[in-house]
């Protein structure tokens, strides 16, 4: 028995099959009018949006065995609460939150725990996982429900929630919710940023999620907004999706301090701290975090879960995904069980032929994977399927760095990755970080984007950063060492 | 299911944008200012083109080999190279000394300092500045415009021997009968005698000068392509014409007898051609958005000042090379504010 087709919220569902030139003018009469909110740099890769912002949000059905890592976030990794060969029912608790900066795990399905051991990850090295296999004659209902109204519940009360239901940033952050909520000793949150603006290419699940799940993010903002203290909370949407933000706007009671915001449509617009600076003109202090300027991003996939889940005391079971890319014969935005493995995905969309490469996430920040064994986890907003002849896959030359200052016009840091880049290959690691604020790179990959020189800048700041890190804790063991005795 | 074959990092985009389509770009761009100078001076000038380019891709084939930096030639900035260099020449140009700058703008101005990427200066205007010193006087030659029977035959210094003395042209100049041929460019006319040559000639290009220098329209419908194209930055040709054309205007504006207009100054000699593709080479200028706008300027002030007070006639020449040199200092003084570094943004009081 296969649960396929119901879309998730019983809401009617706006129109979005606008001609696209309606949509430029739609956008230019925005920008002309409410002025251009944005930040400095950023570059504009082609959208492939198109391939799936119509496509209404349908259910993926179960895949025979479900893989659940352990650590799926930011923060220590949770601890198993079950056995091999025990039974487990949908939502059931499977593995505790290890302190505060952890979230627990739910079954994603009804089944039986078959191992507990090492899968594959997206990120390469296999980590400890719980294999779920899945009883596909069970009803598949959610049995762990209790139903509570949030605006009754202290802030304690929801933060302990939030962490419950093992919720985390379902962007691609995939950090705690619940340790945003709680800001740093003398920060104050007077401003909940939710960010709607999707700005990796094929991606469109938090397109589908505004006009599908409106009403469950509403809740999820009230209760974020409650839980954090902030006075208001501004939805920041690319204006590439003109229509969420009307029906937002529409959807969104008057009385409620929630306003929708259309920001540029801008790679990397959908980064914390660009998204800061786009809507309230503040930066992030260098190393620090957006609750410094009293500031608090949630995504609006995580916002649209706590509005569903917290209520009926639910845990995080399952996302929507999108699926896509020119490799992908039936793209789409489907709600997948966490733990369904990318191969199950792939097999359910169809491809058009042999597979160049998977990316998990959106192309500009995603990972590759090595096996399609990989699981979906809670932060996998995407799967980008391309093909071998794909354009992004062949080989370039790479010159020396022709000085063209492409890379500085696209960083959205304004680093200089030019610099960077020449000091990378001269190993003069240190200095990177000393001088040119190598930390401050998020890895956004605008600079390798553009660079005409085909220089693997974003990768030589990866491998920069993981050295200098290892210096860091070699100078540090050193210390204790020589401390001790 | 298939297998996966390869795994590579992120970002799994990229811009179609690469070197050698840059560099393809900017050949092409040129290509109608060095017909043009071919149609205006004839055969000499297509000789001279050719010299030259074979000559600078000669000489980076050879150094890219001995330097195993393997073939170089591909990447197409040696052809850029040579045909700037033919450009900026005089017609009549001996071809032995055109192959000469050709190799020493590659071999010292490039090769030298590690091939493309790493030279400090624009290698076509080192070799120029090379032939300018040990020929002084094949490089002031000038030749007239649109002389008759220029298809047929050759301008007689252009095929002077190598080693040798340039052919004089005066008498071959004096047989083709051209009516008021005075010798000088419009350039040493204004600085000389204070004869400035009407704008629209200038401006059109039909008049005496370096091989592709002349029709200042021509090169600036071909620079502005290229940036539409957006493979030169525009703020760089547009910040040494201006430069250039408000360290002129106080002169002019004190005396027009004696002080060029701005017009003048930026519609003759190698001004537009040196300010739209010598002065905009990526490696040779500074990578920060505000420095090409304070090395633009340099230029243009600098180009002005030796036209002006100095002995030389044309200064655009050593203007760029000195810019070019202190283009690695202006990046360094201009490097961008990184985000969150200026403790002066607070958030509002609440
Ligand atoms: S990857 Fe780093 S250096 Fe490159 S554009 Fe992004 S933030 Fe800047
Ligand atoms: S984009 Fe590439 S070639 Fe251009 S300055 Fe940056 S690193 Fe150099």
């Amino acid at each position: 028995m296969k649960h396929q087709t119901a879309v998730l919220d019983s809401q009617r569902v706006p129109e979005t099959g606008r001609s696209s030139l309606m949509k430029r003018l739609d956008q230019g009469l925005l920008r002309f009018f409410h002025g251009h909110k944005t930040f400095d740099h950023g570059i504009y890769p082609i959208e492939h949006k198109e391939l799936t912002a119509d496509k209404p949000i349908r259910r993926m059905p179960f895949a025979d065995e479900l893989v659940i890592p352990l650590l799926q976030h930011k923060g220590r990794p949770a601890i198993p609460l079950v056995k091999v060969g025990q039974e487990v029912v949908r939502g059931e608790p499977i593995a505790q939150a290890d302190h505060f900066v952890s979230v627990p795990m739910h079954a994603p399905a009804t089944g039986v725990i078959r191992a507990i051991g090492l899968a594959p990850t997206a990120e390469g090295p296999k980590t400890p996982a719980i294999f779920l296999k899945v009883y596909h004659a069970a009803s598949q209902q959610v049995l762990y429900d209790m139903e509570r109204d949030p605006e009754r519940m202290s802030v304690k009360e929801i933060i302990q929630a939030v962490q419950d239901a093992g919720l985390v940033g379902l962007g691609g952050g995939a950090f705690p919710s619940h340790v945003k909520m709680h800001p740093p000793a003398g920060r104050v949150i007077h401003t909940l940023v939710v960010n709607g603006c999707e700005c990796e290419p094929y991606l469109t699940c938090d397109h589908r999620i505004m006009l599908e799940q409106t009403d469950a993010l509403i809740r999820g903002i009230l209760i974020a907004l409650k839980a954090t203290r902030a006075e208001r909370a501004i939805i920041g949407v690319e204006d590439n999706k003109l229509d969420a933000v009307a029906h937002l706007r529409a959807r969104i009671a008057r009385h409620l301090p929630i306003t929708a915001e259309a920001v540029e449509t801008k790679y990397p617009q959908g980064a914390e701290k660009m998204l800061i600076k786009s809507l309230l003109d503040l930066e992030v202090p260098a190393g620090g975090l957006p609750a410094d300027v009293g500031v608090a991003v949630f995504n609006v996939g995580t916002l649209a879960q706590m509005g569903d889940l917290l209520p009926k005391s639910r845990g995080l079971i399952e996302r929507v995904v999108t699926v896509s890319g020119p490799a992908v014969k039936n793209p789409g935005n489907f709600v997948v069980p966490i733990g369904t493995p990318v191969r199950f995905l792939l097999e359910q969309v169809g491809l058009k032929g042999p597979l160049g490469q998977v990316i998990l996430g959106g192309p500009m920040m995603g990972m590759a994977v090595a096996s399609l064994d990989v699981p979906v986890t809670k932060s996998v907003s995407g799967v980008v399927a391309l093909e071998p002849e794909h354009p992004s896959l062949a080989r370039r030359q790479v010159y020396p760095c022709i000085k063209c200052g492409e890379c500085l016009n696209a960083c959205p840091i304004s680093l200089n990755p030019s610099m960077l880049g020449e000091l990378a290959l001269a190993r003069e690691y240190g200095t990177m970080a000393e001088q040119f604020n190598l930390d401050q790179c998020f890895e956004c990959g605008c600079c390798a984007y553009v660079c005409p020189s085909n220089i693997p800048l974003t990768q030589y700041f990866r491998i920069a950063k993981s050295i200098n890190r290892d210096a860091k804790t070699r100078h540090e063991q050193h210390l204790d060492a020589t401390k001790r005795h | 299911m298939p297998k996966i074959i390869e795994i590579r990092t992120s970002p799994h985009l990229k811009r179609a944008v690469s070197v050698d389509r840059i560099m393809r770009t900017v050949v092409l761009a040129l290509l109608p200012i060095a017909a043009f100078a071919v149609w205006q001076f004839g055969l000499s000038v297509l000789l001279l083109l050719l010299t030259t380019t074979g000559a600078a891709v000669a000489t980076e084939w050879f150094f890219a080999r001995a330097s195993g930096r393997g073939n170089t030639v591909a990447d197409w900035s040696a052809v850029i190279t040579g045909l700037l260099l033919g450009l900026t020449l005089p017609p009549g140009f001996p071809l032995w000394m055109a192959a000469v700058a050709a190799f020493v703008g590659i071999a010292l101005g490039k090769a030298l300092f590690g091939g493309l990427g790493y030279n400090v200066m624009n290698p076509a205007l080192v070799g120029r500045a090379f032939v300018q010193a040990a020929f002084p006087v094949a490089i002031t030659t000038w030749t007239p415009a649109f002389a008759p029977g220029r298809f047929a035959e050759l301008i007689p210094s252009t095929l002077t021997l190598p080693f040798m003395q340039p052919i004089p042209v005066a008498d071959w100049i004096a047989g083709l009968n051209m009516d008021g041929w005075s010798g000088a460019t419009p350039l040493a006319m204004q600085k000389f005698q204070h004869i400035e040559t009407p704008i629209t000639e200038t401006f059109t290009g039909l008049i005496a000068g370096s091989a592709g220098e002349t029709s200042a329209l021509l090169i600036l419908i071909c620079g502005l392509w290229l940036a539409w194209q957006r493979m030169l930055d525009w703020r760089i040709p547009a910040s040494v014409m201006a430069g250039a054309a408000l360290t002129a205007l106080p002169f002019w504006l004190m005396d027009p007898s004696l002080y060029p207009s701005p017009w003048f100054v930026l519609c003759s000699g190698g001004l537009m051609l040196a300010a739209w593709f010598m002065a905009s080479d990526m490696v040779a200028s500074p990578v920060t958005a505000r420095g090409v706008i304070i090395y633009g300027l340099f230029i243009g002030v600098l180009t002005v000042v030796i036209r002006l007070f100095g002995g030389l006639v044309e200064g655009v020449m050593y203007a760029i090379l000195l810019g070019n040199a202190i283009g690695p200092l202006i990046s360094d003084w201009t490097q961008p504010r990184v985000y969150g570094s200026v403790k002066g943004k607070q958030p509002p009081a609440h």
